[in-house]
C-alpha cells in the first residue's frame, strides 16, 4: 500500500523534470528565521508583532528572514529543527509553548542561534545551551498603565480582565492593570475571567458580553489573543471600552479600543537577533520593561483617553522606568492594594 | 473467476483514492496559482521535505505514527457503527498516563517500565472512551455529543494537570518531569537527543494495524463488531450482545488512540506538555479512516498521506512560501473526494461497469 | 371513450439488454392495448423489472424498439418517458413521509404564489380535483407518514395520473398489501380502464394475475415465453410457463403425526414498541412433528407474539416453555441454545446482514462455536465450506459464497435463511412469513423445506398472513385477533369463510385451555 506515496513521488519527480533550474534562498547577510506558534500570523498582537520585528531586520539590517506558521503543537520542534538544517543562523520560537521544543533542538544545532519569546531558562540549563537567548517581558508594567488608564475612564467604578489561558505569563498582566487600577482607587470592582483559549473570539465575546451586561463593567482589559477580538467586539456592540493587548489594537474598534497594552515582541525579536549575532555570546535570559520601551502604551493617535488620564498614566510611566516604584508581578501581591 | 474479480476489486479499491490524491493536487496548484505562489516549486519543497534526505525522512514517519493509531481508533468504533469523535481526547489521557508512569516510576528496567509505560496510556485511552461507550450502551445517548464533551475535559483536565500535580517545579513552564530512559522508545539512530526522531513507535503502530486487522476478520469478537456495525438490529436477531460489542469495540478504539499518545511521550516529547488547542491527530484520524474507508491496511497508506501533507506544509511554507492553508486544502479535496466517492467513480470508466454488475446479479438471479 | 379492443397503445419489439455475463432481456415483445391491463408475470429475475426499466428509461435497451401509439419513440430518461404519458408506481414509494398528501402530489410542479411561495390552496384543489376525477378518495391534508401503505399507494397513482400518464406500470403493488387492500387496489384498477387507461401490472402471484388481468406475457430467464388471454390459462398453465416445470402450487403433505409438546405459551402478555398490550393472554402449545399455523390479518399481535417466543421481546406476563425449560424473557441466544430456530418476517432487517457475504451470513447465530471458531479464532476454511454445502444443498443461486447477501435476489436471501435455521437441528421452528414476497418455485421450496422438518419430528410454528399458505401447510390453525387467540381450528374441517369471519374478529372458534379469557 505504499503506492499512494510512490505515486506523488512519480508525479512530483516529473514535475521537477518539467519544472525550471532549482531557485536558491542564499543572501549574504545572516538569515533569520521565526516559529510562529498555533496562534499563527493574523491575531492582530503577539505574533503579528514579532513578524514586525523581522521586517525590521529585513528592510534595516538586510537579514534574508523566513517564517514559518505551525498547525498543531508538534510541529514546534521539526520547526525549528528544519529552519536550523535549512542553515538559518538565528532562529526563533514565538510564544513560551515552544521552550522545550526550542531546547531539544539547540542542542541538537549547537552551531546555530536560538531565540525564545517569553521564556527564560535556568541558569542549569543554560549551560548545556550556550546559543539560546530568552527574552521575557514586564507585563505588569505595561498593564499597570492602563490600569491607570481604566480607572480613571470607567463611570461604573467596575473594569475587568479577560485572559487567555490560566498561565504565569497572563498572571503578570493581570496583576499589573490590577495594580494601576487599584493604585489610583483602592475601592473599585475589578472583575477577572480566564476564558482557557487563546483563539475563540466567540467565547471572548460572550465573556466579555456578560461583563459589560449583567456586571456593570464598562473597560475590559483582555490578554488572550485572538479570543480578545471577540472582546473588542462586545465592547464595540455595547458602546463600552476595550483595552488592547501586545499591539495596537485600535483599528478593531477606534471609537472603543480605549489604549492598547503594547508589547514590543518586535524589539525583542530586533534587538535580541543582534545580541545573539554578537561574537561571544552566551546564554542567558533578558527581560525587557518600561526603561527599555519595550511595554508601554499605545501611539497618541490611537489612545482615546482623557488628556487628564493620559497624563497620569505618562507620570506613573516615567517614575516606574526609574525603579521607584516596583509593580507587583502576581496577582496576590496586586489583591494586597484592594481595600473594601 | 473469484480471484479475478477479487484483483480487479483491488485495484478499484485503490483506483479511486489516488485519482482523488491526484486532483486534490491539482486543487491544492490552483489555490497556490491563486495566491501568488509557484505550485511546481511547491510541491517539490514538499517532496524533498519528506524525502529529500533521511532525516526528512524519518520526520516524516514521526508525522505518520499516530495518524495511523488514530486512524485505527476511528475504523474500529465505526466498524461497530459508533462514531468516535473522542480520539483527540482519548490520545490526550494517554499521553498524561505514559507521562505520568514514565517518569513517577523510577529504578525499572526497560523490559517492565517501557511495555507498563505504554500499556499505562492504552489503558487510559480506553478508559477515557469507556465512558461515552457506556453511556451509549446501557442509555442510548449519542456517542458523538458526549466524546466531544470528553474532548474538552481532557483537554482541560491535562492543563489542570500539568500546571499543578505533574509539573516539573523546576521549569517555569507548564512541563511534566521528564520521564525516564528505561520508557523512552529507541531512536533507530543517535540515542534519546537524536534530530532522527524516528522510533520504534512506527513498529508499534504496523503491529497495531495488523493486530486490529485480525481482530476484525479473523476473530469471533471482531465478528460480532462488523455485526453489530451493519446491522444490529439483525445482530440482536442472531443473539449477538449488542451493547457489550458497541461498548468493546469504544474500549479498543480508546485504546489505539491512547496508545497514539503514549507513542508521543514515549518516543518523541518525552513528557507532558501544556496543550493550549487540540493536537488534531484524533481529528485528522477520521479522516484518515474515512479516506480508507476502515480498513486496516489502508490505514497505513492513508496515515502515510496525511503525514506526508502535515509535513510537507510546514516544509512548503518553509521552502517555497506557501501558506500553511494550501494543504490543508488538499487534504479537504482529498477527503471530499473519497466521501463523495460517486464523483470520481462518475470520472472513470469503472462506475459502469460496477453498477451493472451488481444490476445483472439482481436481474439473473 | 369506449372500450377500443387491440389498438395497441404501447408495443416493445424485440428487447434485447446485456448485463456483463447475464442476458437479462432477450428479444422481448410485448403489446399492451388500450384500456387493457396485460399482466407481466415471471419469476424474480427474470428480466420483468428490467423491462420496465427500459420502458421508463431508467435502462437503456441494446436493441429492440419501443413504439408508443403507433409510433416509433426514444425513451432516455423518466422525463422522456412522463411526456409520453408513461408512469411507473415503484414497489418502494417515492414520497416524502413528513410532507402532507397533498405536498407529496404537487412535489416538483408546485403551484406558486408571488413567485416564490408554494401554493398550498390551489395544491388541495388540485389533489381533491383529481382524487374526484378517478375516484380515488384521499385525504389531501394527512401527512404521509401517518397513512396507510395502501392509501400511499393511491397517492403514488394519483402523482403518475397528475403527470397525465395513459399507460400505469405497476410494479408488484400488492406486495405490500393486505388481502382487503387488495381488493380496493384491483377495484381502482378497473375503474383507471374504465376511464381509458392501460395498466401493465407486475406480479409473479399467479391468483392476483388470473383475478384482475385481461392477458398475461410470462418471462422466465430474459425470455418471453408467450403470451396468453387470461380466460383461457390457469394458475397450472402459467405456474408451468413461470418455472419451466410442472410446479405443486399446493406441496403433497401426508398426516401429522404429533409427538409430545415442543412449545407451550401459556397465557403471554406481550407489549409493543409504543407499551401498548399487543398481546393478551395467549396459550397454546406446538407439538414435535406438528406445524401450527397462525392465522390473522396483519398487526393483531403476531410479530410481537413471535419476537416474545423467541427472547427479542420481553413479555409482560405469562410463559414461554421449550421443552418444559422456562425461557420467558431470556435473551436470544439462551433460546437458541434451547433448540429453536427463527425464520424471521423481515429478512432484511432481521434475518440477514446484506453487506456481510452469505458466508458470514451462514454462521450469523453458531460462530462462536466449533466448528466455525476455536478459542475466539474464526477458521475460514470451515466456514467457507460449510457455507458452500448449505448453498448447494438449498439451491442457493450466487455466484460463490462471497459475495454479499445483498447482491442476492429475495428469492435467495431467504433461501440463505433458511438454509441456516434449518441447518441447525431445531425442536423448535419459529417461521415469520417465510414466504413472503418469493415466487412460486421459492415458495414451493419453503414450504417443502417445513413440510420435511416437520416429518422429521421438528415443531413448527407458522405465522402467515397468506391464509393459502396456513390452508397448505397447517395442522391445526390458531386464528389471532386483537392479540387474542379467537380459536384454534382444524384446516381440514374449517372452511375459508369460517376462518375469515374469525380473522376479522366476527366469530369465535373453539378455544386452547384458558386462553382468550381476557376481555380488553
Amino acid at each position: 500500500m505504499k503506492s499512494l506515496n510512490r505515486v506523488l513521488v512519480i508525479l512530483l519527480a516529473v514535475g521537477m523534470l518539467v519544472g525550471c533550474a532549482f531557485s536558491g534562498f542564499a543572501a549574504p547577510a545572516p538569515k533569520v528565521g521565526i516559529v510562529f506558534d498555533i496562534g499563527g500570523l493574523g491575531d492582530q498582537s503577539f505574533n503579528d508583532s514579532a513578524y514586525v520585528g523581522l521586517q525590521r531586520l529585513a528592510n534595516e539590517l538586510g537579514h534574508g528572514t523566513r517564517y514559518v506558521e505551525s498547525n498543531t503543537p508538534s510541529d514546534y520542534e521539526p520547526n525549528l529543527a528544519s529552519l536550523a538544517r535549512e542553515g538559518y543562523d538565528v532562529v526563533w520560537g514565538i510564544g513560551f509553548l515552544m521552550a522545550d521544543a526550542v531546547q531539544k533542538v539547540a542542542k541538537q544545532f549547537p552551531n546555530t542561534k536560538f531565540g525564545i519569546i517569553d521564556h527564560g531558562y535556568s541558569e542549569e540549563e543554560y549551560r548545556a545551551i550556550p546559543n539560546v537567548l530568552g527574552i521575557l517581558y514586564k507585563e505588569h508594567e505595561g498593564s499597570f498603565l492602563v490600569g491607570v488608564l481604566a480607572a480613571l475612564t470607567t463611570q461604573t467604578n467596575t473594569v475587568g480582565f479577560v485572559g487567555g489561558m490560566d498561565i504565569p505569563v497572563i498572571h503578570r498582566f493581570e496583576a499589573g492593570y490590577k495594580a494601576g487600577v487599584w493604585k489610583t482607587n483602592p475601592k473599585m470592582n475589578v472583575i477577572v475571567n480566564y476564558s482557557g483559549v487563546f483563539d475563540d473570539p466567540g467565547k471572548g465575546k460572550s465573556v466579555a458580553d456578560s461583563m459589560f451586561r449583567g456586571r456593570k463593567a464598562d473597560v475590559v482589559f483582555h490578554a488572550a489573543g485572538s479570543t480578545g477580538i471577540g472582546v473588542i467586539r462586545a465592547a464595540e456592540d455595547h458602546g463600552k471600552w476595550a483595552i488592547g493587548v501586545d499591539s495596537d489594537q485600535n483599528h478593531l474598534a477606534p471609537n472603543n479600543v480605549l489604549n492598547s497594552m503594547i508589547k514590543r515582541v518586535d524589539v525583542g525579536v530586533f534587538e535580541g537577533t543582534k545580541m545573539l549575532l554578537k561574537p561571544g555570546f552566551t546564554g542567558r535570559t533578558v527581560v525587557l520593561g518600561l526603561r527599555e520601551n519595550a511595554v508601554g502604551l499605545a501611539p497618541e493617535k490611537s489612545n482615546r483617553a482623557s488628556a487628564s488620564a493620559t497624563a497620569k498614566a505618562l507620570e506613573w510611566a516615567k517614575i516606574i522606568a526609574r525603579g521607584e516604584y516596583v509593580v507587583p508581578e502576581f496577582p496576590a501581591d496586586a489583591d494586597k492594594l484592594y481595600k473594601k | 473467476m473469484s480471484m479475478n474479480s477479487k484483483s480487479k476489486a483491488w485495484w478499484r479499491e485503490l483506483l479511486v483514492p489516488v485519482v482523488a490524491v491526484l486532483v486534490g493536487l491539482a486543487i491544492g496548484a490552483v489555490f497556490m496559482l491563486f495566491t501568488g505562489a509557484n505550485p511546481l516549486d511547491a510541491y517539490r519543497a514538499l517532496l524533498s521535505g519528506c524525502f529529500g534526505s533521511p532525516v526528512n525522512l524519518s520526520e516524516t514517519i514521526v508525522y505518520v505514527t499516530p495518524l495511523i493509531c488514530t486512524g485505527l481508533s476511528i475504523a474500529v468504533a465505526f466498524r461497530a457503527g459508533l462514531f468516535n469523535i473522542g480520539a483527540e481526547g482519548q490520545m490526550i489521557v494517554g499521553m498524561l498516563a505514559s507521562a505520568i508512569v514514565g517518569y513517577a516510576l523510577t529504578g525499572l528496567p526497560r523490559i517492565i517500565h517501557l511495555p507498563l509505560t505504554i500499556l499505562s496510556g492504552m489503558v487510559a485511552g480506553g478508559l477515557w472512551a469507556a465512558v461515552p461507550g457506556y453511556l451509549k450502551a446501557r442509555f442510548g445517548v449519542h456517542e458523538v455529543v458526549n466524546s466531544i464533551m470528553m474532548n474538552y475535559i481532557a483537554l482541560y483536565f491535562s492543563h489542570y494537570l500539568v500546571n499543578g500535580p505533574i509539573k516539573d517545579p523546576n521549569l517555569a513552564s507548564p512541563y511534566s518531569p521528564e520521564i525516564a530512559d528505561a520508557a523512552k522508545l529507541w531512536r533507530f539512530v543517535g540515542g534519546h537527543g537524536s534530530e532522527f526522531r524516528v522510533n520504534s513507535g512506527i513498529i508499534i503502530a504496523i503491529v497495531a494495524a495488523i493486530l486490529i486487522y485480525r481482530l476484525l476478520y479473523k476473530t469471533t469478537k471482531g465478528y460480532e463488531i462488523r455485526a453489530v456495525g451493519l446491522n444490529p438490529e439483525a445482530a440482536r436477531y442472531a443473539g449477538i450482545d449488542v451493547s457489550t460489542a458497541m461498548a468493546r469495540s469504544m474500549l479498543i478504539a480508546g485504546s489505539m488512540a491512547g496508545l497514539a499518545g503514549a507513542i508521543q511521550v514515549c518516543g518523541i516529547q518525552y513528557k507532558f506538555l501544556d496543550l493550549f488547542a487540540f493536537e488534531g491527530f484524533g481529528f485528522d484520524g477520521i479522516a484518515v479512516a474515512l479516506l480508507a474507508k476502515g480498513n486496516p491496511y489502508g490505514i497505513l497508506a492513508a496515515a502515510s498521506l496525511f503525514g506526508v501533507l502535515n509535513r510537507g506544509s510546514q516544509m512548503m511554507q518553509l521552502l517555497a512560501r506557501v501558506p500553511k492553508e494550501t494543504a490543508g486544502i488538499i487534504q479537504a479535496s482529498v477527503v471530499f473526494l473519497v466521501a463523495a466517492e460517486g464523483i470520481v467513480e462518475g470520472w472513470l470508466p469503472i462506475r459502469r461497469m460496477a453498477k451493472l454488475d451488481v444490476a445483472g446479479k439482481e436481474e439473473t438471479r | 371513450m369506449g372500450k377500443p379492443q387491440s389498438v395497441p397503445v404501447l408495443e416493445m419489439r424485440g428487447i434485447t439488454k446485456q448485463f456483463p455475463g447475464v442476458l437479462a432481456n432477450d428479444h422481448v415483445d410485448f403489446r399492451l392495448n388500450k384500456g387493457g391491463i396485460h399482466a407481466l408475470l415471471g419469476e424474480n429475475g427474470a428480466g420483468k423489472t428490467t423491462l420496465m426499466k427500459i420502458l421508463y428509461g431508467l435502462y437503456q435497451a441494446d436493441e429492440g424498439t419501443v413504439l408508443v401509439d403507433g409510433k416509433d419513440v426514444s425513451i432516455q430518461e423518466p422525463n422522456d418517458a412522463i411526456s409520453l404519458g408513461i408512469g411507473m408506481v415503484h414497489q418502494h414509494f417515492m414520497l416524502i413521509p413528513p410532507f402532507t398528501v397533498a405536498e407529496n402530489l404537487v412535489l416538483g410542479a408546485e403551484p406558486r404564489k408571488h413567485g416564490i411561495f408554494m401554493d398550498m390552496e390551489s395544491a388541495i384543489a388540485k389533489a381533491n380535483e383529481i382524487s374526484e376525477a378517478y375516484g380515488l378518495a384521499i385525504d389531501p391534508h394527512a401527512k404521509v407518514m401517518d397513512i396507510s401503505v395502501g392509501m400511499q399507494q393511491r397517492v403514488e397513482i394519483l402523482k403518475a395520473l397528475l403527470r397525465g400518464a395513459e399507460i400505469l406500470v405497476l410494479d408488484e403493488p400488492t406486495a405490500v398489501l393486505t388481502p382487503q387492500e387488495v381488493v380496493e387496489l384491483f377495484e381502482i384498477m378497473r375503474n383507471l380502464t374504465e376511464q381509458g387507461k392501460s395498466i401493465i401490472f407486475i406480479s409473479h402471484k399467479l391468483k392476483e394475475v388470473l383475478d384482475i388481468s385481461d392477458h398475461v406475457t410470462v418471462l422466465r430467464r430474459g425470455k418471453s415465453i408467450g403470451t396468453v388471454a387470461t380466460p383461457e390459462t390457469s394458475q397450472q398453465e402459467l405456474a408451468r410457463m413461470m418455472v419451466g416445470r410442472d410446479v405443486e402450487l399446493v406441496v403433497e403433505k401426508g398426516p401429522a403425526s404429533p409427538d409430545e409438546s415442543i412449545l407451550d405459551v401459556d397465557a403471554l402478555h406481550v407489549l409493543d414498541h409504543r407499551q401498548l398490550p399487543a398481546v393478551r393472554g395467549v396459550s397454546f402449545s406446538v407439538r414435535a412433528g406438528e406445524i401450527l399455523g397462525i392465522a390473522g390479518v396483519d398487526g393483531n399481535g403476531q410479530s410481537e407474539l413471535v419476537e416474545a417466543i423467541t427472547g427479542m421481546r420481553r413479555p409482560a406476563s405469562g410463559r414461554v416453555m421449550i421443552n418444559g425449560c422456562d425461557v420467558t424473557g431470556v435473551p436470544p441466544r439462551q433460546v437458541f441454545e434451547s433448540g429453536v430456530v427463527h425464520i424471521p418476517s423481515d429478512r432484511q432487517r432481521h434475518g440477514l446482514i446484506l453487506d456481510f457475504t452469505v458466508a458470514e451470513n451462514m454462521i450469523l447465530q453458531t460462530y462462536y462455536k466449533a466448528p466455525f471458531s476455536r478459542r475466539g479464532e474464526l477458521d475460514w476454511e470451515t466456514i467457507h465450506t460449510e457455507a458452500r454445502r448449505l448453498i448447494e444443498q438449498f439451491d442457493v443461486r450466487t455466484p460463490s459464497e462471497k459475495v454479499a447477501a445483498g447482491s442476492l435476489s429475495g428469492g435467495n436471501q431467504q433461501k440463505v435463511i433458511v438454509a441456516r435455521e434449518l441447518s441447525r437441528e431445531p425442536e423448535l421452528i419459529v417461521a415469520a412469513q417465510p414466504t413472503r414476497g418469493l415466487d412460486v418455485g421459492a415458495i414451493e421450496f419453503v414450504h417443502r423445506k417445513l413440510i420435511e422438518a416437520r416429518d422429521d419430528g421438528k415443531a413448527v410454528l407458522l405465522v402467515s398472513l397468506e391464509l393459502d399458505e396456513i390452508m397448505a401447510l397447517a395442522d391445526r390453525i390458531a386464528v389471532i385477533y386483537e392479540g387474542e387467540i379467537v380459536g384454534i381450528v382444524d384446516p381440514d374441517t374449517v372452511t375459508e369463510e369460517e376462518l375469515g369471519l374469525m380473522m376479522a374478529g366476527a366469530m369465535r372458534g373453539p378455544q386452547p385451555k384458558a386462553a382468550g379469557g381476557e376481555s380488553r
